[in-house]
This record gives structure tokens, C-alpha cells and sequence, in this order.
């Protein structure tokens, strides 16, 4: 029960900071502005859905109803995009950009491409998500909580990139002694589960909207076994059960059930802090560098007055899953852990994947 | 067989849905937007829906989808008009119309041609929607049949349509599909994400060049550049005679053809991952193939319209199976539209369980598809016999403005000045390798599939590798599918059977040789570009090999091809087709301007563009164009000008974008349209 009342303390958290934000008085006037809201990612993703989903109640929330559209701005796993956005000296409120772990984490692991610097930038919302691993039914059948049968298969993955967001999964899958081959250059995780659902591939992870919306059908149809969630992260910084997803084991508990993975040590380490980085504040709004602080915190302002709406929680968990939702400093702080991870688990990570997948970021 | 039970309720209970005035109501406005929009080439169903989706949010979801759905059915069929009449491939799904649509233009038929694409158009959707009705049903096992293996042959097939549109020189046209998939591997690799001929210092080359461009370059500037040194109007006759009723015979009169080129786009846009892009090459390909008298495609035979016409629209009720039953949306709209279906927030959302818990719902899309179609038809043949007159305009008066419209539609794809710098480039190649009778089809294919085909062979070849490993059989099993044997047969076939004919299939015309100079200069340049790539891909280091493969391979394929190319230049005489020169031509003596004088006009207002931002630029450009080259008085250029700047703001004010900026406005802050 634990879990359930984090959850609740989260949301109250959430709706405590709009009660305090709603009387300022210094709210910016936004009629008749457009504001852009940009994405760096194609029309189909998650990043989409979620701005999709904010979009008009932001435009209802923002002072004097400003019309708010959502542009895409796909390339280069986000990076072009966020370059783009770095550029941006549009401080009066009228552009906006939406990032994903996958922007964070070619920053965390100093990829050559990245023009970008999160810190210039003003976050006005972040909000989380989480993941969850599933198997195809033979491997299903010899699953029992830890991953001790696994260890004699092989399976097949298809994976957007190693340097991606999947370099949980993939990492997860290696700690827990697992033999996993990874078809590199998938297109977006919707690729990946049509591989896996036509046998090609054997694994698969989704984050919680695409395991909610694609995944949980096939698990119906006794296609596929959830394995384990990501988790998710309580005020301690310890990781427990995904509030989404009660009734599944985490990799944590998975990890503690199979002989030879550790949760603690280097490994452990390393894990955890790309995760910390890449899901529990998976998704941030940003406004550009040098905006006036006036008008970012009539943004923050707008965001706290849609997570107090009445039918706020209802809604959300519909499209967007259990997650909280950051804004003002509590904004700050989560983009604070998001692109923070320390030297040792970076170098770990950048040698694993040169290790395993031959990539040099230099 | 259950399912099949549960269809005819589902079925009536959907044209309940659809068959109420309101929703009718919609349909038809979304259909004239389409119209609108996708009357103007490059802009397409994209443009068109991300300028609906404000509004989308919390409509009534089945007028919302009405809204949506009339306006991306009929993209396809408006962008037959640019595609005709100005030989420009309004989007992907009409490139092959303008093989022979716009040969018909020129001879005067283009109300005849159009009434025949807008016919074949109307029917392809209706047998694409019954198809579907069924199809649906068990679409979720037949998709699945479609591994790596068997995408990549679909990939390849669609390939093997390079044969028959090759031309008189077969390894001319291999080696210019050859270019076509090197332009295509631009950019970052797709498993690594080493650069290929590109340079992070130069940021617009990593993400590759966009298809908008590459089929704008490709086949709009060239018959541009040489209608405009013409200085006639398009039609080399007045009447615009054969008129509409006519091509609705022609229609008729082809009927089968139109059956079955309709089934081909259904099942091709069924295909996830494929975009439906090679559609209308493929059907193209299956017109001549079955067709008796093969020597008029090329020059203007109405089948060569009608064939990717029936099949351009069935493909866009093809293309909803992978995007609702797989959320995998098969081209640039039908993402966009999954985007809008969550925003109707009415809890209906795409994916595996849209077929068991809302197939009322999915039947309404496939039907109101079908509807819109009727609606957009009807509109588009009541509007052709007007529109066809343009092509009695004197060209020099719609040159400006076309290059307006295509510069906006480039620059739409980036919104980038460089969209601009590169059309420029592209439409420098198509102009070359127009005059030199290099197919330009087979450049386009190419450029279409390479992604296709370098990502499913590097899946295929992966997870080969992995299940070979396994085991023999494992392996075999996996590559070697009954799907894949048929596509293997298929395509086979198609090589020998094109080859042998391409030769009649002259898309460029009768090109007469002479003087060997120029085209060996041009082969030549064409080598070193080869070796660029060669070497660029061979410089690409081990640990990314998977990036290399590809690029390598088409680049030594292409510089045998090249070669072979190199030495029968330097053993036949000058006379033979091999020295093909468009300059040469009787044509050519009509040319009332230079090529280098018409294309200083474009370079003109690319550098305009880049100083003082595109709306200035323009205005300076329509002006000195209009007065100086079309000779017009000060009244009617100002006017003309006027009216066409006035219209490039609106489209962009009410599609919210804005203009390339240019040096100035680095330096001076100026309020939009200016910026």
C-alpha cells in the first residue's frame, strides 16, 4: 500500500503547488498569440501523444486563451530538433519545445552531434512514464520471476539505436545473464512490436502508453508474458513497484531473484542512474534560454491549473498512464535529476556500449 | 468465422453513422479543403491536416473524422491537376501520371487526360473501399505474413520497375537508379548514424534530402526550365479539344485495367513500411507490361494515366490497415492522422483492438473514404475543363508563379533556405539528365526505396544471421517463404519482360544523338560522383560497417554500370542512341531562350532569397520577371505581382508558417511577413 498513498502524496503535491501558484498576480497576457509548441519527433510517437494531449488545455489554462499548436520537427533521434530549439531567442512566450529521454540521453553520454545545453534552457512541466518488458509465450511458460531459465534462449530484439532509449532494456537484459541479439535501426517502437508480433522478434519493451494501447492485447490473447516494469521512484530514491502497473514485478525485484545480478556495484549503478534520467521525468517542456521570468511563470502557472483541474487525473491516466506531473520548482528539480548522472555510471555506460554494440561517442 | 458475423451489423450500423446531413455536411467541406490544398503540389494531405488538427479537439468524433477524412481522400486525386497540366508530381502518389498526363497536355488533351485520371481515380477508391470491407477482417494474420524478408522483396519489386522504365540504354537506366539510391543514403546511416556524404558543419544534409524535393527537382524544374525556353504556352495547340466526356470513355474503354491496378494499390498500401510510394510505379509498370501496343507510353497514351490513377487512390484505403490495426502508419498523412484520432479524445485509439471493439468505427473511415472520393471526383471533373485552360496560357505569365508555388512547397518540407539550395541542385541534375536521356523515373524510384531496401535487407540479413545459428532449416524457413519465392518469380519476370520492352517506352521522347562531348562529359561527371560516394562509404569506419554495406554496394554496382557505360562511348560512333542530347533535337531549335539565361532566373531569385528573405526576394522576381522576360506593361506586372504575393501570405497565414529569412534579417528585426 505503499505505493498507492506515494502516489497520492505525489498528486497532492502537485495540486498543493497550484493552490499556491493560481493567485500571482503577474500572469502575462498571451491573446491572440500563437504559440508553437515544437516536437523533435515524427506525428506517431509518445512525445506527440503527450503534446497532443497538453496542447488545448494549455491554450484554455494560458492567460487570454492563446492558440497553441503542436509542430514536429523529427531528425537525428531528436537532436536536430533540440539544436534547433538552442537557437531559439524568441523569449516572449510564443516558442515552445517538448523533450524525451531520448534527447537526454546522447546528452548525458556527450554524443558529438549534441549542439544543445539543457541548462540555458527554462523548464515550465515535466511529467514521467515508465516501461515494461514482456516475452513471447515459450519464454512466457519458463518464466518464474527471476530470469534463471531465460539464460539458455535466445532472443531477438528489435532496437531503435544503441545510444537510445533502449539502452535500458538492452542493459537490464544483459544483467540478468540473458543471451539478447539486437536488430539495430528500428524505426520506433510500433516497428518493433509488429516484429514481435509476427515472430521475428522474441522480446520487446514499450513505455507504458504504447504497452497500454498495442501490448496488453496480445498478453490477453496469451501472445505475450509481461515480464517486469522499469519501476518507479519514490521520494527516497528507491525504486518500487510502477503505480501503472501494481501487479508486476520490477527489474529490481527480478534482478534480486536471478542468480549473478547484483543491485548494487558498478553494473547496478549504472543502470539506475540512466534510468533515474531517462523515465521518471521522461518528458519536459521547455521555454527558450532568456525568457522573461515573468512569462515562464505564467506558463508554470497554466500547467499547475490544468494538473488541478477536477478531471485532471482522469483524463490523464486515460492517454498519458499513473504518472505524476511536475511544475514551477518542482519542474526544475526534475529536469535537475534528469540530466544529471554521475561521471562513474556514464563512463560504465559508454564502455559497455562499445563493448557490446562496437559505438564510439567521440 | 465469427468475425464475419459481427460485419454486418458493424457494416450498417457504420453507414447509419455516415449518412446524416451533418456528417455529410462535413465530408464535403473537408473534401474542398483537400481540394485547395492539394490542388497545389508539395503541400498534400500533411499541410492540410496539421491545419485542422486545432480544431479537432473535442469535436464530435464522427464529424471530426468526416472533417479529416474528406480531406485526405482527395489529395491524391487533386494533385492529378499539377501533375498534367504542368508535368509536376503534385505528391508521391502521382509521379508515374505525369509520364504520360503531361505528354497529353502538351497535345492539347489535358481535359481528357484529367477526366480519365479523375474516372479511374473515383473507381479505384469505391474498389478499394469494398475490398477493404472484407480485407479487414483478416488483415491483422495477412500483415503479419509480411516479415524483413518479404518486405524486402516487395522493396526490390518495386525496384525491378527501373527495367522497364529504363530507357533505350538498359544500363543507363540501372545506373541511374543507381544515383537515385546513393541520393538516398545522404545522411546519417540508419543503424549507426555515421554521416554519408554529409558534414555535421552542414547541418541539412544529415537528415537526407526529403522526397518532396528530390520529385520536384527531378521531374517539375526541367519542364520548367524548357517550357519556359520555349516561350509558348504548354498545349502546342489552341483547342483543348477531347474533352472531358471523352476521358471518361477512355476510362471505360480500360476498365479492367483500372480493376486491376485499383487491387494493386490496395494490397501494395496494405504493406506496412512501404508508404505506398512505389504504387504508382508499379501499377505504370503493369500498364505497359500488359498492354498490347506499348509505343505511345512516354508520348502521351491515356493508360499510362489511368493505371496509377485507379491505383493512388485505392492505395489511401490500403493504407489504413497498417495504421489502425498496427499504429504503423504507412505515409506522412496517415501519421498525422492517428495523431488527430486521440485528439477527438473519445477514447477510440489505434491499434489491435480496433478491430474487435470499434469495427463500426473502422468501417465508417474505410466508407467515408469511399464517400469523399465520390464528392472530390465529382468536383474535380466539374472543375477540369476550366483549369485545362491554363495550359493555353502563355507560359512566361505562369513561369513565375510556378516557381513561387514550388519554392513554398520546398521550402515546407525543412522550412530551411537550404530546401531552396537543394531543389536548385536536384533540378540541376533533372535538367541533365533529362537532355542526356538518363531515366528519370528510375532516378525517383531509386531514391524512393533506398531506405526501404538498405533497412529490411540489414533487419532480413540480422535476423538470418541469428536463426541460422539456430539452424539450418531455422534460417531457410525464415528467408526463403512462400511469399517471398512468388515476389522472387515476380520480379524476375518483371526484369526480363522490361528490358525487353523498354526500348519501345521512351519517357523523354525521341531524343536524336550527335556530338559526343557533352554526354560524355556528363557520364563522366557522373563517375566522380560515384567514386565520391565509394569513398565516402568506404571511409566509414568498422565498428559501423552496418552503415557501410549499403552505399558501398550500390556505388560499385552503379561504377561497373558507369564503366561499361564509359567504354561503349568510346567504341561507338556518335550517331548511336548512346550520345542522346536533347539540345540536339528539332525541339531545341525552337528555343527561343538559352538554358543558362532561364536558369540565372531561378539562380536569381535563390540568391535574392538568401539576402533579403524569401517575401522580398519574391517581389523583386515577379516584378523584374513579368516586365523584363514576359515583356508585360508596368500596370499588369505590378498587378500580377500584387496578386501573387498577396496569395503566397495568405496560404502561409492560414497554414501558420513562415518564410525563409535572408541576411538582413539577421541584422534587422522586421515584422512578418518579413522575418
Amino acid at each position: 500500500m505503499k505505493l498507492n498513498s506515494f502516489a497520492r502524496r505525489a498528486a497532492m503535491a502537485v495540486a498543493a503547488a497550484a493552490a499556491f501558484a493560481l493567485p500571482a498576480q503577474a500572469d502575462v497576457d498571451m491573446s491572440g498569440k500563437t504559440i508553437e509548441w515544437t516536437i523533435p519527433f515524427s506525428e506517431t510517437g509518445g512525445s506527440a501523444k503527450w503534446a497532443n494531449f497538453f496542447a488545448p488545455l494549455l491554450s484554455e489554462a494560458l492567460p487570454g486563451n492563446p492558440t497553441v499548436v503542436v509542430k514536429f520537427m523529427p531528425g537525428a533521434g531528436s537532436t536536430k530538433g533540440a539544436n534547433w530549439f538552442q537557437k531559439q531567442k524568441n523569449g516572449d512566450g510564443t516558442v515552445m519545445f517538448g523533450s524525451s529521454g531520448s534527447t537526454q540521453f546522447p546528452y548525458l553520454l556527450g554524443d558529438p552531434r549534441v549542439r544543445y545545453e539543457y541548462k540555458d534552457w527554462e523548464p515550465v512541466m515535466a511529467s514521467g512514464t515508465g516501461g515494461v518488458a514482456y516475452l513471447n509465450a515459450e519464454a512466457g511458460a519458463k518464466f518464474d520471476g527471476s530470469a534463471n531459465n531465460l539464460k539458455d534462449m535466445t532472443f531477438i530484439y528489435g532496437n531503435q539505436g544503441a545510444t537510445r532509449l533502449d539502452l535500458i532494456p538492452a542493459l537490464a537484459w544483459k544483467m540478468l545473464g540473458m543471451n539478447v541479439e539486437h536488430v539495430l535501426g528500428i524505426k520506433g517502437r510500433g516497428d518493433g512490436r509488429k516484429m514481435f508480433e509476427s515472430g521475428e522478434a522474441t522480446i520487446d519493451y514499450q513505455t507504458s502508453s504504447g504497452y497500454l494501447k498495442g501490448s496488453s492485447a496480445m498478453v490477453e490473447a496469451g501472445k505475450a508474458v509481461p515480464m517486469m516494469t522499469w519501476g518507479s521512484i519514490d521520494e527516497n530514491g528507491d525504486i518500487v513497484r510502477d503505480p501503472t502497473f501494481p501487479d508486476m514485478p520490477t527489474f529490481k525485484e527480478v534482478c534480486e531473484a536471478t542468480d549473478g545480478c547484483e543491485t548494487s556495484g558498478a553494473e547496478w549503478d549504472a543502470w539506475k542512474a540512466f534510468f533515474v534520467a531517462g523515465f521518471p521525468s521522461q518528458k519536459i517542456a521547455f521555454l527558450p534560454a532568456g525568457t522573461d521570468p515573468e512569462i515562464v511563470e505564467t506558463f508554470s502557472n497554466a500547467f499547475a491549473k490544468i494538473a488541478a483541474r477536477h478531471d485532471f487525473a482522469e483524463i490523464s491516466a486515460k492517454r498519458l498512464g499513473k504518472y505524476p506531473m511536475y511544475t514551477g520548482a518542482d519542474a526544475k528539480a526534475a529536469l535537475g535529476t534528469a540530466i544529471s548522472v554521475d561521471a562513474d555510471a556514464k563512463d560504465f555506460v559508454v564502455g559497455w556500449l562499445k563493448d557490446e554494440f562496437g559505438v564510439e561517442l567521440k | 468465422m465469427e468475425i464475419f458475423a459481427d460485419a454486418l451489423p458493424a457494416l450498417s450500423s457504420a453507414w447509419g453513422q455516415i449518412l446524416q446531413p451533418m456528417v455529410l455536411g462535413y465530408l464535403v467541406l473537408g473534401v474542398c479543403m483537400g481540394l485547395t490544398i492539394g490542388v497545389f503540389p508539395g503541400l498534400g494531405g500533411i499541410a492540410g491536416l496539421s491545419l485542422l488538427l486545432p480544431f479537432m479537439f473535442g469535436m464530435d468524433p464522427v464529424l471530426g473524422l468526416a472533417l479529416m477524412i474528406g480531406m485526405i481522400a482527395v489529395v491524391p486525386t487533386s494533385d492529378t491537376f499539377a501533375s498534367v497540366l504542368m508535368g509536376i508530381p503534385g505528391s508521391s502518389a502521382s509521379q508515374a501520371t505525369v509520364l504520360d498526363g503531361f505528354p497529353m497536355a502538351k497535345k492539347g488533351k489535358a481535359a481528357r487526360a484529367l477526366s480519365a485520371a479523375f474516372a479511374s481515380s473515383l473507381f479505384g477508391g469505391l474498389v478499394g473501399a469494398a475490398f477493404l470491407t472484407l480485407f479487414i477482417l483478416v488483415a491483422r494474420p495477412v500483415v503479419l505474413l509480411f516479415k524483413s524478408p518479404e518486405l524486402l522483396m516487395v522493396s526490390i519489386f518495386g525496384l525491378s520497375m527501373v527495367g522497364i522504365l529504363a530507357g533505350r540504354i538498359a544500363i543507363k537506366g540501372v545506373v541511374a537508379a543507381g544515383l537515385g539510391l546513393l541520393v538516398g543514403t545522404i545522411g546519417e546511416g540508419p543503424f549507426n548514424g555515421e554521416l554519408r556524404m554529409s558534414s555535421y558543419d552542414y547541418p541539412y544534409l544529415t537528415d537526407g534530402l526529403k522526397l518532396v524535393i528530390v520529385g520536384l527537382g527531378i521531374f517539375a524544374i526541367p519542364e520548367i526550365v524548357a517550357l519556359l525556353r520555349k516561350d509558348k504556352a504548354i498545349s502546342d495547340r489552341q483547342s483543348i479539344g477531347g474533352g472531358w466526356f471523352e476521358g471518361i470513355r477512355d476510362w471505360w474503354a480500360n476498365k479492367w485495367l483500372s480493376a486491376r491496378c485499383s487491387i494493386i494499390g490496395v494490397i501494395v498500401g496494405v504493406i506496412p513500411g512501404l508508404g505506398g510510394s512505389v504504387v504508382d510505379w508499379i501499377s505504370y509498370g503493369h500498364t505497359i507490361q500488359t498492354a498490347k501496343d506499348k509505343e505511345n507510353f512516354g508520348k502521351g497514351d491515356v493508360r499510362g494515366v489511368i493505371g496509377p490513377e485507379s491505383s493512388n487512390n485505392a492505395k489511401e484505403g490500403g493504407g489504413l490497415v497498417p495504421t489502425l490495426l498496427f499504429g504503423i502508419p504507412g505515409s506522412g498523412s496517415m501519421a498525422v492522422f492517428i495523431g488527430a484520432l486521440a485528439l477527438l479524445g473519445n477514447g477510440i485509439d489505434v491499434g489491435p483492438s480496433l478491430l474487435e471493439n470499434n469495427l463500426d468505427f473502422t468501417y465508417s473511415i474505410v466508407w467515408l473514404l469511399a464517400l469523399a472520393n465520390v464528392v472530390g471526383t465529382i468536383l474535380c471533373i466539374a472543375l477540369s475543363g476550366g483549369i485545362a485552360r491554363l495550359t493555353n496560357v502563355r507560359f512566361a505569365l505562369l513561369a513565375p508563379f510556378i516557381f513561387m508555388i514550388i519554392a513554398f512547397a520546398a521550402f515546407q518540407s525543412g522550412q530551411n533556405l537550404m530546401d531552396l539550395v537543394a531543389l536548385f541542385a536536384i533540378g540541376f541534375i533533372g535538367i541533365f539528365l533529362r537532355r542526356f536521356d538518363w531515366s528519370r523515373p528510375a532516378f525517383l524510384i531509386g531514391f524512393v526505396l533506398s531506405t526501404p531496401v538498405e533497412n529490411y535487407s540489414n533487419n532480413a540479413n540480422q535476423i538470418a544471421g541469428i536463426r541460422f545459428k539456430e539452424s539450418f532449416e531455422a534460417g531457410m524457413a525464415y528467408i526463403l517463404s512462400p511469399i517471398v519465392i512468388v515476389l522472387i518469380v515476380l520480379t524476375l519476370l518483371s526484369v526480363v519482360i522490361g528490358l525487353r520492352q523498354a526500348k519501345n517506352i521512351m519517357a523523354e521522347g525521341d531524343i536524336p544523338s550527335g556530338g559526343k562531348r557533352a554526354p560524355l562529359t556528363f557520364l563522366l561527371v557522373v563517375i566522380a560522383f560515384i567514386c565520391y560516394a565509394l569513398w565516402d562509404a568506404a571511409s566509414i569506419p568498422d565498428y559501423a560497417a552496418t552503415d557501410r554495406v549499403f552505399p558501398m554496394f550500390v556505388a560499385s554496382v552503379s561504377l561497373v554500370g558507369a564503366l561499361i557505360l564509359l567504354v561503349q562511348m568510346m567504341l561507338k560512333p556518335e550517331t548511336h542512341t548512346l550520345f542522346a542530347d536533347g539540345e540536339r533535337s528539332a525541339d531545341a531549335k525552337d528555343n527561343a531562350f538559352g538554358l543558362w539565361p532561364t536558369l540565372a532566373w531561378f539562380a536569381f531569385l535563390l540568391g535574392l532569397t538568401s539576402l533579403v528573405g524569401f517575401i522580398l526576394a519574391l517581389a523583386v522576381f515577379l516584378v523584374s520577371f513579368l516586365r523584363m522576360r514576359a515583356g508585360l506593361g508596368w500596370v499588369h506586372t505590378v498587378l500580377y505581382a500584387a496578386v501573387g504575393i498577396a496569395f503566397m501570405l495568405g496560404m502561409a497565414a492560414i497554414l501558420g508558417r513562415d518564410f525563409p529569412p535572408g541576411l538582413l534579417q539577421s541584422y534587422v528585426t522586421l515584422p512578418w511577413p518579413f522575418t
